[in-house]
């Protein structure tokens, strides 16, 4: 009797590693992605497509500014606000850096507390966390409100300098800030989840069969890291070079 | 075990990566505080950038505990956009020296800012 039950759970040897474990699991005829939930190996694919998509845009900013004969708008400087009395450069930015690195912190907290079913903890960072994105989102708003309505930039041109300096700005933030808008709602979803106890009881989501578990809060996590390592880059190459 | 394919590691971990990635988000800004320009700038942004994502990935995604069988197949893809980006700085090169020497002031044609607010001029 132990010795069935030996054979078909606990006593799979152990599977090798580095370049051989590669071999090894490409080549297993079964999934390729061992010890990842499948969830969470479709989580990652997508992300790897959400990558090019944002490179492409980023690139087409690239090419945009290096061939333009207009001087660049200095981003320092159109993103600058006065705050009781002092002129600050790039603070609105910095800002908002801060919160999303928060968030992502908030949220990978969140992932361990939810793997060990600690379910106030998991939920109540999860609601931080989607409160930093709203937060985020808001300050996009602001921003956007700001450019568009004092400094008259659009897509087609504006005061300070090349006329592709909009284009690229509202499709690059927008583009991200959907992103961010869709996590919150999401977030939001899954703290539900989690405050109901439908992960504990397996309950079903709402779009699948799949009994629900505590993966999905790593898999959401995984969502919202991408989405603050996107803003690294746009933070790198828009607003700081 | 219960949960084998959980990943499951000491809060501290997170917290030491929350910190790194805000001081280094501070010395970000600050190169652009201190003005820093040319060559200095654009490296110090890239290597900020570069540790700050790869923190990211390895520890808050959870990468570095993962096989390289997926290690692999999500990390090496994005190299291919290395290519493009080649490709496209030599191209919006070669625009910017045709527009200079096609548009540019001594090639006969009228300059014109293309934008005027309010429509003046």
């Amino acid at each position: 009797m132990t010795q069935s039950v030996l054979t078909s759970t606990g006593a799979s040897p152990p599977l090798p590693e580095g370049l051989q474990g590669i071999v090894a699991d490409w080549s297993s005829d079964q999934r390729a992605f061992k010890k990842v939930p499948w969830g969470k190996a479709m989580m990652w694919i997508f992300l790897l497509s959400d990558t090019f998509i944002f490179t492409c845009f980023l690139t087409s900013y690239m090419t945009v500014r290096m061939s333009t004969t207009v001087p660049w708008p200095n981003p320092s400087e159109v993103f600058a606000l006065t705050i009781a009395g002092h002129h600050i450069p790039l603070i609105l930015i910095a800002i908002m850096t801060f919160i999303l690195i928060s968030s992502s912190g908030t949220m990978a907290m969140a992932v361990k507390f939810g793997y060990e079913k600690n379910k106030k903890m998991c939920s109540i960072l999860l609601v931080v966390t989607a409160f930093f994105g709203a937060s985020f989102v808001g300050m996009q708003a602001f921003e956007w409100t700001k450019l568009i309505v004092e400094e008259g930039v659009r897509p087609w041109g504006n005061p300070m300098g090349a006329p592709q300096f909009g284009a690229s700005f509202f499709m690059i933030t927008g583009f991200h800030g959907f992103h961010v808008s869709v996590g919150v709602i999401f977030l939001i979803i899954t703290a539900i989840k989690v405050i109901r106890g439908d992960l504990d009881r397996q309950r079903p989501g709402f779009m699948t069969g799949r009994k629900g578990n505590y993966e999905i809060v790593e898999i959401m996590g995984l969502y919202w890291h991408f989405v603050d390592l996107v803003w690294v880059f746009i933070f790198a190459f828009f607003y700081l070079w | 075990m219960a949960h084998v394919e959980g990943q499951q590691h000491p809060i501290g971990v997170y917290l030491w990566i929350w910190g790194l990635l805000f001081v280094l988000s501070a010395f970000s800004y600050l190169v652009d505080y201190f003005h820093f320009q040319g060559y200095l700038r654009w490296s110090l942004i890239l290597v900020f950038m570069l540790m700050k994502a790869g923190l990211i990935v390895a520890v808050f995604m959870h990468m570095r505990w993962e096989r390289l069988a997926l290690m692999y197949a999500i990390l090496v893809p994005p190299l291919c956009l290395l290519v493009l980006i080649s490709l496209m700085a030599v191209e919006g090169d070669y625009t910017f020296v045709t527009r200079a020497s096609s548009f540019g002031q001594g090639s006969g044609v009228p300059v014109e800012h293309p934008y005027r607010p309010h429509g003046a001029g």
